[in-house]
């Protein structure tokens, strides 16, 4: 009996992943074939990057002024507070500053692209619009990955900014310390590579959130509360699958 | 109601065949078939009746017919072309042919009645005021021309059917697809939404297939027409029914009855004869 349960969940859960492969790849797919909703792509950039600008703001400043506390406590041991700055932007740009991001906006935006397809599916508006000809996936979709993709780069880049301002902030307002030591600090050891590390995460992130946001949408059943369930999984399993994505970028980028 | 869609010669059918035509087909969902070897047609300027129980499997079959929902064995054609097994990119120009009014209207939450009605006319790049001029043309054809700038959300339930309707006509369908068009509404309202309907039937003559499971509005639809003078449902003499109107039935997932009122109600079918009474 359990080996039978075993089995057939780990089917499902083969098939789920085969089909969300399938998912991700069409609505990548559409964007090389017309047609292409242009307005449907800005209007979703307008929600999933305006929209998130605040708690990335938020999120970033206090995240970097967390950080600067926490570095300073540690370093001033060894006589090292001076490099404040560095550590603080080396940690925002590298790691904390996409992943925070991410998780962010996967909290708001995955949610949201989860329970309105949902819905949209429970209350047959999905049918509606395969019945009047349009394609759900370039229509509804695709918009979203390519916004979310889009948007996280550059939200991405707002919290690793605000985040070297809430550790100067911090440095400078808490830790007594000097602020144009701090951000030459921070400025000095960035190399090439750290960027390209911290903006090369957020394009997997921002497609993993809309993929998931999407697919759990897109196969919700079960009514009203099925687009709570489906909220729930493309919240989930975007985080996980952001923390996870990350360390295996990580992996290749740092070998390099 | 009394404002033009389309003129009845512009909306006749051409072609010779069935509009719609169902052969052997099964389908299932993780579990039993829902439908099984189901075969009928929808010959041009017919108006077929899927009558049955609820949960049978009737907007199944009716999403079967346009390709949103995919048999697992049979082949259905529409307007003389198969559509079973063609990938969703090539069904869509299929599906824009056909009209299709969902059980609960199915109009989009975000847009509003003129943006529902248009959906397509937008998607294909038609000038605003031709929009426009349709749009009005279609809420006038459902009575609801002062809802234009309103969103679905302050409609009733019944003039969201109405809406829908209109969003189905709009481009002119060759064939119609009503999914329990009166399903949840007062007597009042499904006699306005029939009368539509009936209306449709009468003065444009689109091939169509409607899902009930309320007799009295088949009933209805059998032993009306349309008075366009009067531009009003009216009675047919007695003992006359609309003989391009007919009937299905479904029970557990078999089509159990295919022919005319008078075949229907002189069915020695024990299912049949229990439905009716």
């Amino acid at each position: 009996m359990a080996i039978e349960s075993i089995d057939r969940a780990a089917k499902e859960f083969v098939l789920s992943l085969q089909e969300y492969f399938l998912f991700a790849t069409r609505a990548a797919l559409n964007l090389f074939s017309s047609p292409i909703y242009w307005s449907d792509i800005i209007v979703q950039c307008d929600i999933i990057g305006v929209g998130s600008v605040l708690i990335v703001v938020f999120a970033g400043f206090f995240t970097g002024g967390v950080l600067a506390i926490q570095s300073s406590a540690t370093l001033e041991q060894f006589g090292a507070t001076a490099v404040t700055g560095q550590f603080v932007a080396m940690s925002m740009i590298r790691e904390l500053g996409p992943v925070l991001t991410g998780i962010m906006v996967s909290g708001r935006n995955a949610s949201s692209m989860a329970s309105e397809l949902g819905s949209m599916v429970v209350t047959e508006q999905i049918d509606a619009m395969r019945a009047l000809g349009v394609d759900p996936m370039r229509k509804l979709a695709t918009p979203r990955v390519v916004a979310c993709t889009v948007m996280l780069f550059f939200l991405t880049i707002v919290a690793d900014f605000c985040g070297i301002l809430g550790g100067a902030a911090v440095t400078v307002f808490m830790n007594d310390q000097n602020g144009t030591q701090y951000f030459s600090m921070a400025y000095q050891h960035l190399h090439f590579r750290d960027i390209l590390q911290g903006l090369a995460k957020p394009l997997f992130f921002g497609f993993i959130i809309a993929t998931i946001g999407c697919f759990y949408g897109m196969r919700t059943t079960g009514g009203t509360q099925g687009v709570g369930q489906s909220t729930i999984k493309a919240v989930v399993f975007a985080s996980v699958l952001i923390i996870f994505v990350d360390l295996l970028v990580s992996i290749v980028l740092v070998s390099f | 109601m009394n404002a033009p869609l389309a003129s009845p010669v512009e909306s006749a059918p051409e072609a010779i065949g069935p509009v719609l035509e169902f052969r052997d087909i099964t389908v299932s969902f993780d579990g039993p078939p829902v439908l099984k070897n189901i075969s009928f047609s929808v010959a041009p300027g017919e108006t077929r009746i899927l009558l049955g129980p609820a949960g049978v499997g009737k907007s199944v079959l009716l999403k079967t017919a346009n390709g949103l929902v995919q048999p697992d064995s049979g082949t259905v054609a529409i307007l003389g072309e198969t559509i079973t097994g063609l990938p969703e990119h090539k069904l869509i120009p299929m599906r824009a042919r056909t009209g299709m009014v969902f059980q609960e209207g199915a109009l989009f939450d975000s847009l509003t009645v003129r943006d529902n009605v248009a959906y397509q006319l937008v998607q294909e790049r038609t000038p605003d005021e031709e929009i426009d001029e349709r749009v009005h043309v279609a809420l006038r054809f459902v009575g609801l021309e002062q809802t234009f700038s309103l969103f679905p959300s302050s409609l009733s339930g019944g003039m969201r059917r109405r809406v829908a309707i209109a969003r189905a006509l709009i481009h002119y369908p060759e064939l119609l697809l009503y999914d329990s068009p009166t399903g949840g509404l007062d007597p009042v309202t499904s006699t306005t939404i029939i009368e539509l309907i009936v209306k449709q039937r009468d003065v444009y003559k689109t091939p169509s297939l409607l899902v009930t499971h309320r007799l009295q509005d088949a009933f209805t639809m059998c032993t009306h027409r349309f008075d366009e003078e009067k531009n009003v449902m009216v009675p047919l003499p007695e003992g006359e029914t609309h003989t391009s109107t007919t009937f299905l039935m479904l029970n557990e997932g078999g089509l159990i009855f295919d022919g005319s009122l008078h075949e229907l109600v002189h069915s020695e079918n024990e299912f049949v004869r229990e439905f009716l009474e």
